[in-house]
């Protein structure tokens, strides 16, 4: 695949400048997304994760600035955007589908204004044309009684109702990127894995290339090409699916993935991750898990830790997968 | 899996790196316990506290608020006139002591003066009955602020013992309760006040004479009935939602478990945890109070003459607006003082213990 | 199950209607005025919305309207009742001007009657526009009342108009410019003038634009500047706006909806003033009620200092003068307005956020 990827991040950085001081909350994330792929990026609260998203989207709040990095779509920087351009950008190519479907709908509106809304300002479409495509999306994410939804209000709806509606809103315009930032957090566990079937199959249908960000690895184990995995603002680890989950070499990614609760290994112990997050107002050198890792080496404390091939595709940052590796490579010299 | 950009560092091989094979030693406990930032651990009060003494404009107010207090508490020490009665020299009442300006003197006093006597300077002038109107505005000012604290006083009490009955019991207690704070609600509250100040004014006045109440006077008293009577819905509404709210939350569930007693529970759990919603109230109800006694005052049903208030001051100056400006000027500023320093106080209250503003 | 319910509910329906038909029906013919049985004929048509309307806004409407035809009926009670208990009565033979007057009194207010009888009449001449006769004056007060009314429905009018319009304007500019120079002016100058009470700020601004800088005549009937009163009415109530403006905008701008607002590619400007501003206003509207009412009260002050001549004045003159059914008269008459302007509040409030649900 030698053409430019659909979506590419590089050594982006976004802090948020407040009273207390300047919050680094995304400290050089690289990434890229190809056409029609589904990567996901995991990460505890204040991992960056959703900030990332935001900053590609550019809809940080008023404190929050992008200060270092590009993001290329189709290879054009979207950083050095216009106001205007930016405002045709959002919700034509790129869309975004937020955690909580209880606040994200405006409550002063109909359900069929917002989502008229949404199709109007992308499109030129007559009044029919704009309610039937209403209508469509609606039926597209399996909304009963659109006709009669699009004349309601978003508190007459349940949870899952207007996370789908949220879902038909985002994708109104045939985006190429669809960036869920923990669409199921807030749902019923029934619920999610209804949204997160109605994901994938409308992905199947559309073709667009899905950004699924969330804190949990099981939900999108077997939904991702690619997985991310981020503490601190930084990559921890990054590869396909297979490789996070079944070769992971940074201590984080073992640690979320210890703390899945399995249903086959049944006398197992969760393992939590001790500790609290890091602190991103004084981000320690060294690498930003050390303090919690029960692995952690003098190294830690003191130097970042590089991204580092482990194969192919996956890369890691984590002191202890380099000795791991030295280990290796040397038994396999004196072998 | 897609090609990963030719952009992002190629790919390093461990050996590449160079580094120090002693550091990779695992690290000890101490060494990882250095690294997590310890933050202050602190209370709700007094990380609140932390925050009101932060804020320039409350710590403002506050010292306001003091030095008018002090002021108030002791100028009547130390200033030799009274509030009623007329000035004095030298046992005569001076009749030539009227409407005088700031710092002047009247002519016996001046000829008091220069026979080497000590007259104590009339700081804010004198009034048209030859009074002396600093003492009279710092007395205006003690009704005034009486009236907001006690006004404040009743509606506290009256609103939270309404209210945590209410909110507690629930049910159909409850509703009917809520319905007569509804129905009193939607009364229009200043009117009322006229009203009843009309009335009371009337019934009230011959019974008083010769009791202690009678320096207040019946409008004040019936401005307290008033505030008794109408003004606490606002704070049984405040309270009862509170309850409501923490009511449901599992300490008070577990505390019912164990068998506590209704008074205990709202004492001991659900009380301190209005408390500051209900403080911040209560602040901001004062210079409320303090409004509706100017306004009253300013349409003649104020405190009982020759007693003064801030509102009764300023209504009396603006008869002789034109000549003497400066009269309406030393109450208009107190009350606004007094006023703007309990909001502002309020407002840093708010900011700072309000459980729904704090991030 | 949802059948037997129906029907169920259908003959509720049915009941409920024969009831209200006899009771009309007695109505009419025990009732001797007009507007009496009308009361009465919608008062049980909004009972029976309330019961029966399938459309919960529609079942609002009703409760709400009945709640405020009720809040009426309860301060024209109170009104009278508490002016009946004055020593002598509200129309006791010293206050009469002339035995004329007294005669007409006797034989309007129907003295020898119980009291009962005679709240019954005085609702009965209420409803037909008829507030009784000045003891003071003589003349009609529902003349009184309709001829003054104009000016201060003209001032009224203006400031709250100006207030809402100027309140939302600044509000929103001093969220849009959080922590710049324009919020810091703006909200000092708001926070200033909620703290100055409405007859010292139209006392200074008289002093000031009137008597010293001579700007605007003092107002006469030739002459009818309504600026600095509106002015003088104004600042304060739009002052609260412009804060309540502020804290509402900032809220909802952190709301997670705007967000998808702007996520959706909507316009800036577009976001602000659809989607922020609509859901920002909710605050608003509920304060139009009491607005109105600081205004009516605000009225009487401003009017008294400006001699306008309009409702205000002649209340507080009737209050001077202790003149008992033109203060009655006018309270009735006020209140009636702070209701109304409640009731339209909280009806537009229900309209705009269809998510408040009334039980």
């Amino acid at each position: 695949m030698s053409n430019t990827p659909l979506l590419q991040v590089r050594n982006l950085h976004t802090s948020f400048f407040t009273d207390a001081g300047e919050v680094r909350a995304v400290n050089g994330i690289s990434y890229n997304l190809d056409a029609g792929r589904v990567l996901g990026i995991v990460g505890e609260s204040g991992s960056g994760k959703s900030v990332s998203a935001y900053s590609v989207m550019r809809i940080l709040t008023d404190t929050g600035r992008v200060t270092e990095g590009e993001v290329l779509f189709k290879g054009e920087d979207i950083l050095k955007y216009s106001p205007q351009q930016m405002q045709k950008f959002r919700g034509s190519r790129i869309s975004i589908i937020f955690q909580d479907p209880m606040t994200c709908l405006n409550p002063t509106f109909s359900i069929g204004s917002q989502l008229r809304e949404a199709i109007r300002i992308h499109t030129d479409r007559n009044r029919e044309q704009v309610q039937a495509r209403a209508l469509e999306m609606l039926q597209l994410v399996g909304v009963n009684e659109p006709e009669k939804r699009l004349k309601q209000y978003p508190h007459e709806l349940s949870g899952g109702m207007r996370q789908r509606v949220m879902i038909a809103m985002a994708l109104a315009c045939e985006p190429d990127i669809l960036i869920a930032d923990e669409p199921t957090t807030a749902l019923d566990v029934t619920i999610q894995a209804q949204i997160l079937e109605l994901m994938q199959s409308l992905q199947k249908k559309m073709g667009m290339a899905i950004i699924m960000i969330t804190h949990d690895l099981g939900v999108i184990a077997d939904m991702c090409d690619e997985i991310i995995v981020m503490y601190g603002g930084k990559v921890c680890e990054r590869g396909t699916a297979d490789e996070i989950f079944y070769n992971p070499r940074h201590e984080y990614t073992k640690g979320l993935i210890r703390s899945i609760p399995r249903i086959t290994e049944k006398h197992e112990k969760l393992v939590p991750i001790a500790g609290s997050p890091v602190d991103l107002l004084n981000l320690p050198k060294g690498c930003a898990f050390a303090s919690r890792c029960d692995h952690a080496m003098k190294i830690c404390l003191e130097q970042q830790p590089e991204e580092v091939w482990v194969n192919d595709c996956h890369i890691a940052a984590c002191w202890n997968n380099v000795r791991q590796m030295m280990q290796e490579e040397k038994d396999g010299e004196n072998a | 899996m897609s090609e990963y950009n030719p952009n992002v560092p190629p790919k390093k091989r461990p050996f590449s790196l160079q580094l120090d094979v002693a550091k990779f030693e695992p690290a000890t406990d101490e060494e990882k316990a250095q690294r997590e930032v310890m933050r202050e651990s602190t209370t709700f009060f007094k990380d609140g506290m932390r925050k009101l003494f932060r804020n320039p404009l409350a710590v403002g107010s506050m010292i306001v608020l003091f030095v008018i207090l002090v002021t108030i508490i002791i100028a009547p020490m130390f200033v030799p006139y009274s509030y009623s009665g007329m000035i004095t020299v030298n046992g005569k009442r001076d009749k030539s002591a009227k409407n005088l300006p700031p710092f002047t003197y009247s002519k016996l006093e001046q000829e008091a003066i220069d026979a080497g006597e000590y007259v104590f300077p009339h700081i804010f002038g004198t009034d048209e009955l030859c009074r002396d109107y600093f003492i009279r505005v710092i007395y205006g000012a003690r009704v005034s602020l009486a009236v907001g604290f006690f006004a404040s006083l009743i509606v506290l009490v009256i609103g939270l013992l309404y209210g945590s009955i209410a909110g507690y019991a629930g049910g159909k207690t409850d509703l009917i309760m809520m319905r007569i704070v509804d129905i009193i609600y939607s009364l229009p509250d200043t009117l009322m006040v006229i009203l009843l100040s009309v009335v009371l004014d009337q019934l009230l006045g011959q019974s008083l004479q010769n009791t202690v109440l009678a320096s207040i006077g019946p409008n004040m008293l019936s401005m307290f009935a008033v505030f008794g009577l109408l003004y606490w819905v606002g704070m049984a509404r405040l309270v009862r939602g509170q309850i409501l709210t923490i009511k449901n939350n599992e300490y008070v569930l577990a505390a019912q478990a164990m068998g506590a007693k209704p008074r205990r529970i709202i004492r001991k759990h659900i009380l301190p945890n209005c408390m500051s919603v209900i403080i911040i109230s209560t602040a901001l109800q004062i210079p409320s109070a303090i409004f509706t006694e100017s306004f009253l005052s300013f349409i003649g049903l104020g405190v009982q003459a020759p007693m003064p208030s801030l509102g009764s001051l300023a209504n009396s100056a603006r008869q002789a607006l034109q000549a003497y400006p400066y009269k309406m000027v030393f109450p208009a500023v107190g009350i606004c003082l007094i006023v703007l320093s309990f909001n502002l106080l309020g407002d840093g209250l708010r900011d700072a213990f309000d459980p729904k503003l704090r991030k | 199950m949802e059948l037997t319910e129906r029907k169920q509910k259908e003959r509720q329906l049915l009941w409920t209607t024969a009831i209200a038909i006899a009771v009309f029906a007695v109505g009419w013919f025990t009732l001797p005025v007009l507007s009496e049985r009308i009361l009465l004929g919608v008062v049980l048509v909004l009972i029976a919305g309330a019961l029966f309307f399938t459309n919960d806004t529609g079942r609002y409407i009703c409760k709400r309207i009945l709640l405020a035809l009720l809040t009426v009926f309860i301060i024209a009670a109170i009104t009278f009742f508490t002016m009946n208990a004055i020593p002598g009565g509200p129309f006791s033979k010293e206050k009469a001007p002339s035995a004329a007057v007294q005669a007409v009194l006797e034989e309007r207010f129907h003295l020898n009657e119980p009291v009962g009888k005679q709240f019954l009449l005085y609702l009965e001449g209420l409803m037909q526009g008829n507030f009784g006769i000045s003891t003071k004056t003589g003349r009609e007060i529902s003349t009184t009342i309709f001829e003054s009314f104009g000016i201060s429905a003209k001032l009224g009018g203006y400031a709250a108009l100006l207030a809402v319009c100027l309140g939302v304007v600044l509000g929103s500019i001093a969220a849009l410019n959080r922590a710049k120079a324009a919020d810091r002016v703006i909200i000092f100058f708001t926070t200033l003038f909620v703290a100055v009470p409405s007859f010292i700020m139209a006392t200074m601004l008289l002093l000031v634009f009137c008597l010293q800088l001579n700007w605007f005549p003092i107002f006469s009937t030739e002459n009818q500047s309504y600026v600095l009163p509106v002015v003088a009415l104004m600042l304060s109530p739009m002052s609260y706006i412009t804060r309540l403006t502020k804290t509402s905008m900032l809220d909802v701008l952190g709301q997670d909806y705007i967000r998808t607002a702007r996520a959706k590619g909507v316009k800036q400007w577009l976001v602000i003033f659809k989607h922020a501003l609509r859901n920002a206003l909710i605050p608003v509207i509920t304060y139009v009620g009491p607005m109105t009412a600081y205004i009516l009260t605000g009225s009487m002050v401003v009017e008294s200092v400006f001699t306008t001549g309009g409702l205000g004045t002649k209340f507080v003159q009737g209050i001077t003068n202790r003149d008992y059914p033109m203060i009655m008269g006018t309270t009735i008459f006020l209140a009636t307005l702070m209701v109304t302007a409640t009731l339209l509040s909280d009806l537009v409030y229900k309209i705009v956020d269809p998510r408040i649900d009334f039980d």
